[in-house]
């Protein structure tokens, strides 16, 4: 009713040659155009929600009790594959990770008996996933055998080596390259530096692996003389030189967001030209470099290609630079082609990716919230 | 006199060591295109780019792999660039600044940038193949199994996903530079927001919408690891037909032949072939998209 004696008042006014100009006419193509372009900025945030809802979904499976795979003739069939990740690696490296597996031979024969249990009947997910969720806070990733292990212990020591070696060697040489850039180049050199840089934040990860892989490592090897071609050492700097553009972007922008009036005041004191950068500028600077170096961290452990490439794909657990190590998103990649879907296995790898979410989540909170209204707070000097 | 002395010493060290670390980053990205040229300029010719791999792939061309990387970013593109280029003009023309809407949905689109692409390729697998793609097949083909394994339309969407935060920055920086004066005169001579976006500030935008297609683009050509498990397969011997056929990438490609390949000496020519070709895509694309951003900053202070 009201509608209909509005739309009258309307066609009235305009008939009669007036026009509230003080009232919005209402369109409806205006008022859909607005609708639909609101929803799909909301897509993002779906995309978010979504993702950590299938993810984890696909996951959830170890955690409930009540699941029935027919988990055992998997194992079987994926036993013929386990020399696929002596591949990957290199000839010594071979020899380590057989090892391994003779040692996890052993202990099923030994627990034989109750592996037969198990392909008798088939059917006994209960005993399955418990163990499996049971393994998991183990060291040993031994997805592939009679009696599957899923100790990812060892692949998250993997993963924070690899992530250390790489801020060791990144983090150093983009925040001096960018506190070169931010205060001591001229111009020229400037528009040299920054789109070389530019440039390698293009370069696919595939060929930065390639390069680590079939370049680098030979290359290193001579130099350090350690046993194993592929290590996290090789792979640390490979992805280290994945994460430099990530860091130089952020430190350069947070150098140069730091006012002028800063570097005037520090210059008229009497201060020179690298006192005024290395003791003004970049102090106010840090809570900016903090989180480049947050984003940087998030960049390598997330790393799936290089990962793969060059730091050797063994689950080994030491603190020595030069083993091979496989990380949490190399695990993902390379087992989740080969794995029955629905499996142990794939929900685990599914978990693994879980926390890899959580991580990168976490880590760019923190850089967004904390670290902004830290640098926010600190130029304008309050 | 003494101490002057030595201050200047620290300052020529401090300037020393940072220069030393750019010159360090300038020169692993020298050395590693250099080696990446050298290695395989001899083995680009016409043959290598437009032929089929042959002999278990140690001999023969890059075709089916350059081909599936078009299509797969051409696929990425018509699905990434709309909801990118909507998304950042609701963050400009509509939202307002401060509000919790865009406040949080910037930190969704930063959040997305930031995700590790494998989780990109675990999400495709979980939402496109194993839930979108099963129920279509179970409710539509009667479970017949076409939509709910991997193929180029999951691998796609899942990789326009990830290039859809590199759309809205780049649009987003190209929204901002239409000058506000544009739109005033446009609503004064009685045109609606709707009609001002359309025939003022998209025109005003659209290289910066081209930016980022490329740089989208770049991106998408060179990720690997998110369709690793949603499409892409080591050899097929025809074309990817329909949208339901698995695809060759080059980067997969090169990853393959590196890792998985019996004879990593045999094929090394073919190997450094095919990452100079991506390469070189990546390079020209990016480089296209600098100048265009170049263009789009200097017509900002203008």
């Amino acid at each position: 009713m009201t509608k209909k004696t509005k739309k009258a008042k309307q066609s009235e006014l305009t008939d009669s040659g007036l026009i509230d100009i003080t009232k919005k006419k209402f369109r409806w193509s205006e008022y859909l155009a607005e609708k639909i372009i609101k929803g799909t900025a909301f897509l993002s945030i779906t995309i978010i929600v979504l993702i950590f809802f299938f993810v984890f979904r696909e996951s959830m499976p170890i955690f409930s009790t009540a699941k029935a795979t027919a988990k055992t003739e998997a194992a079987m069939e994926n036993q013929a594959e386990q020399e696929t990740y002596g591949d990957v690696t290199d000839k010594p490296k071979v020899e380590d990770t057989q090892e391994t597996y003779g040692e996890v031979k052993d202990v099923s024969a030994t627990a034989d008996s109750t592996s037969e249990a198990y392909s008798v009947s088939a059917g006994s997910g209960f005993d399955d996933n418990q163990t499996a969720l049971k393994s998991i806070l183990t060291k040993d990733w031994v997805p592939v055998s009679q009696k599957p292990r899923y100790g990812i212990f060892s692949l998250i020591i993997g993963t924070f080596k690899v992530t250390i070696i790489s801020m060791l060697f990144a983090a150093p040489l983009a925040i001096m390259a960018a506190l070169y850039t931010a205060s001591f180049a001229g111009k020229r050199l400037k528009e040299i530096i920054k789109p070389t840089i530019e440039m390698l934040a293009g370069f696919p990860s595939v060929v930065i692996g390639f390069f680590a892989l079939m370049v680098m490592a030979t290359f290193l090897q001579e130099i350090f003389h350690y046993d194993t071609r592929l290590n996290s050492f090789v792979g640390g700097i490979a992805m280290g030189i994945a994460a430099i553009p990530i860091i130089f972007t952020i430190t350069e922008d947070a150098l140069t967001a730091v006012p002028k009036t800063f570097k005037e005041a520090s210059l008229a004191l009497g201060a020179s030209k690298w006192q005024t950068a290395f003791f003004v500028i970049l102090p106010a600077a840090t809570p900016g470099i903090f989180a480049a170096v947050l984003l940087g961290i998030g960049r390598v452990f997330g790393e799936t290609m290089i990962a793969l490439m060059a730091t050797g794909n063994a689950a080994q657990m030491d603190l020595n630079p030069f083993t091979s190590v496989r990380t949490l998103a190399a695990t993902i990649g390379a087992e989740m082609a080969e794995v029955v879907f629905g499996d142990t296995h794939y929900n685990v790898l599914f978990l693994i990716g879980s926390l890899l979410f959580i991580f990168t989540f976490i880590l760019n909170a923190i850089a967004e919230f904390y670290v902004k209204g830290k640098l926010m707070k600190r130029i304008q000097g309050k | 006199m003494i101490k002057s002395f030595k201050r200047n010493i620290k300052g020529i060290l401090i300037e020393g060591m940072t220069l030393s670390a750019a010159l360090l980053i300038i020169a692993i990205v020298v050395v590693m295109v250099t080696v990446i040229v050298i290695g395989g300029k001899d083995q680009i010719s016409w043959e290598f780019l437009t032929s089929f791999p042959e002999d278990g792939m140690t001999k023969g061309g890059i075709f089916p792999a350059i081909y599936g990387t078009a299509l797969l970013v051409i696929i990425m593109s018509v699905a990434a660039v709309p909801f990118g280029t909507i998304t950042a003009i609701y963050l400009t023309e509509y939202a307002k600044e401060n509000s919790i809407i865009a406040k949080t949905i910037r930190f969704a689109v930063r959040t997305l940038a930031v995700i590790p692409s494998i989780i990109y390729g675990l999400f495709g697998l979980g939402f496109f193949i194993k839930f979108v793609g099963t129920n279509v097949d179970n409710t539509f083909l009667g479970g017949h199994l076409k939509w709910g394994q991997p193929n180029i339309l999951w691998a796609s969407l899942t990789m326009a996903l990830l290039t859809l935060p590199v759309v809205i920055v780049s649009v987003e920086e190209a929204l901002k530079t239409v000058p506000r004066d544009l739109r005033a005169a446009s609503l004064a001579l009685g045109a609606t927001k709707w009609q001002t976006i359309w025939k003022v500030v998209i025109p005003g935008s659209i290289s910066g919408i081209m930016t980022g297609t490329i740089l989208a683009v770049s991106r998408g050509a060179g990720e690997v690891a998110p369709i690793l498990f949603t499409g892409v397969a080591y050899y097929v011997a025809t074309l990817p037909t329909s949208f339901s056929d698995q695809f060759m990438v080059l980067g997969y490609h090169i990853y393959v032949m590196t890792t998985q390949s019996a004879n990593v000496d045999k094929t090394m020519p073919i190997q450094f072939g095919t990452t100079l070709v991506l390469l070189a895509l990546t390079f020209i694309l990016n480089i296209s998209a600098i100048i265009l951003r170049y263009r789009i900053r200097k017509k900002k202070t203008d």
